[in-house]
């Protein structure tokens, strides 16, 4: 199977305190792909999607070893800038949380931080990623109401925009419809399909049938070791191990 | 009846009563003030300083004491203002929440709490006299920004603390710095909690007389520098109730009404301006 790597997972292991929740993971994220990473709660997904941008960091008594490589750059060497990590990657969490601002200062508040300060500009890029979250239409007339007036899922949306303004190349999701309605949910899928051309995209999900419509790779966890991944078809379709086996079928969840 | 429902009547009077209790003393304690300090209560009252035998009943007012008082109260509340709001920040954003600084800090301010504000008024006087300084506006600034840094700051922390992590992890996320976070984020989500936490700090410096007593003084002008003396409410109302004569008194409560007023007034003020700022709030 060939793919670009675009983030490769050496030997992670992250511990909590004296309680180990990623056991030695070694993985590649494919370039331009959607990788889903699945697998029961509890078994370490959440964790593995957010030492990639090292929100982990501000967990107390956290600790890790191994490496995380994005381009070519261990992100957990002591010399990298953590917000140049965290720049390259925009996040959608399972609820979305607009920041206590407007919604035009949600999308522009990362523009702002990395350095756009023109109006015009900031305009112009506002309305841009509003559209690439198809959220500008709903929105274009109450720009500058609180963004905490949307529903769930206008929120969720313009999470994603806010995300896709600072201009990631990856874009993480943890269970990012786990708060929206099904429509919403679907939304927000087609706009994951729409934009993998663009971007790397890692997907934290619990529900299968999401990651069989969404993955070109899977990754699956369980209590915090690697057990399977590979391209979404085979996994799905002929899985190697016996435990992937059962929590396709639904035997353990 | 079954003794359940009885036990549940019992209890549920029990905490009417306790409720109709705070809202009596409540009611009572300010009509006191307003009974007996109305009739006291004149123009002259509010825009003059104590004339020549003032304290004897003749004529003048208390401005020196409000303006005094403002002054002193004002400038305690801005400069634990300072010192508290980095300082919350610090332990909210910068610290870990279960590291042994955030919980000695946490710990040295709830003890600092509980510190009788007559030992803050003397250890800001030994301050004072290291420092070379006579009693004073910014003595008593000193002194009450001592009383007001833990009740400040223990507010504000409290608030801080409500902030899911989440809403800090949005703005990490999108590559801000800890510092962006807490000052474009992080005080907006909780600046109606932090006006209410400077509110509160005002509230009780202004009425506080135990810690001027020494660092202030008291004086029948209005001080024009931070170096000269000044006179605050709560002292004036001590010294009018310590006269013999009723008319005096009765001034005592009348100066009591407006220390009230100016605390009420701060209050629907700031309630006001809290709304303001509320509305991009994420719940």
């Amino acid at each position: 199977m060939e793919f670009k790597t675009h983030i490769s997972v050496r030997n992670l292991s992250v511990f909590y305190g004296t309680q180990q929740a990623l056991k030695n993971i070694t993985v590649d994220i494919p370039d331009k792909k959607i990788t889903v990473i699945i697998g029961p709660s509890g078994c370490g997904k959440t964790t593995l999607l957010k030492s990639f941008n090292r929100l982990i960091d501000s967990q107390d008594g956290m600790k890790v070893t191994g490496q995380v490589f994005v381009d070519g750059e261990n992100i957990f060497d002591p010399q990298v800038e953590v917000t140049h990590i965290r720049k390259k990657m925009g996040l959608l969490s399972q609820r979305p949380y607009p920041l206590p601002m407007s919604i035009y200062d949600n999308v522009a508040y990362g523009l702002r931080i990395h350095g756009t300060k023109a109006k015009k500009e900031l305009d112009r890029r506002v309305e841009h990623y509003l559209k690439e979250a198809s959220l500008w239409d709903e929105v274009n007339d109450r720009l500058h109401t609180p963004a905490s007036r949307l529903s769930v899922g206008q929120q969720q949306r313009l999470c994603l925009a806010r995300g896709l303004a600072v201009e990631p190349e990856i874009i993480l999701g943890d269970e990012p419809t786990s708060a929206l309605d099904p429509k919403s949910s679907r939304r927000i899928e087609q706009r994951f399909l729409e934009l993998k051309e663009e971007y790397t995209t890692v997907i934290v999900t619990h529900i299968l049938r999401q990651a069989k419509r969404l993955a070109d790779y899977v990754i699956f966890l369980y209590l915090g070791e690697l057990i399977e991944h590979g391209l979404a078809r085979e996994v799905f379709e002929n899985p190697q191990k016996e435990l992937t086996k059962e929590y396709i079928r639904g035997t353990i969840s | 009846m079954d003794k359940r429902k009885i036990e549940e009547n019992i209890f549920k009077g029990l905490m009417i009563a306790s409720t109709v209790m705070i809202l009596s003393s409540l009611a009572l304690i300010i009509g006191t003030v307003i009974m007996k300090g109305l009739p006291a209560m004149s123009m002259s009252m509010i825009t003059q300083t104590p004339k020549g035998g003032y304290y004897l009943g003749k004529e003048g007012g208390v401005l020196n004491a409000i303006v005094g008082s403002l002054y002193v109260a004002g400038g305690g509340t801005l400069l634990s203002l300072l010192i508290s709001l980095p300082m919350v920040l610090f332990l909210n954003v910068y610290v870990k929440r279960t590291s042994l600084l955030a919980v000695f800090t946490r710990f040295s301010l709830d003890v600092l709490w509980g510190v009788p504000s007559i030992v803050y008024g003397a250890f800001g006087f030994s301050i004072m006299l290291y420092l070379g300084l006579r009693a004073s506006v910014l003595g008593g600034i000193i002194a009450l920004s001592l009383l007001m840094l833990p009740i400040m700051s223990r507010a504000m922390d409290e608030v801080i603390r409500m902030v899911p992590q989440e809403l800090f992890d949005a703005s990490y996320a999108l590559g801000a710095t800890k510092l962006e976070t807490a000052v474009k984020v992080i005080v907006r989500q909780t600046l109606p909690g932090i006006l209410t936490a400077v509110l509160i700090a005002f509230g009780r410096g202004i009425g506080d007389a135990a810690s001027v007593i020494f660092t202030t003084g008291f004086t029948d002008h209005i001080p024009t520098s931070l170096f000269q003396p000044a006179a605050t409410l709560p002292l004036a109302i001590f010294f009018q109730l310590g006269t013999p004569f009723p008319e005096v008194q009765e001034r005592a409560y009348a100066s009591a009404l407006i220390l009230t007023v100016i605390i009420l007034a701060v209050s629907v003020a700031s309630r006001i301006l809290t709304k303001r700022f509320t509305r991009n709030i994420v719940k």
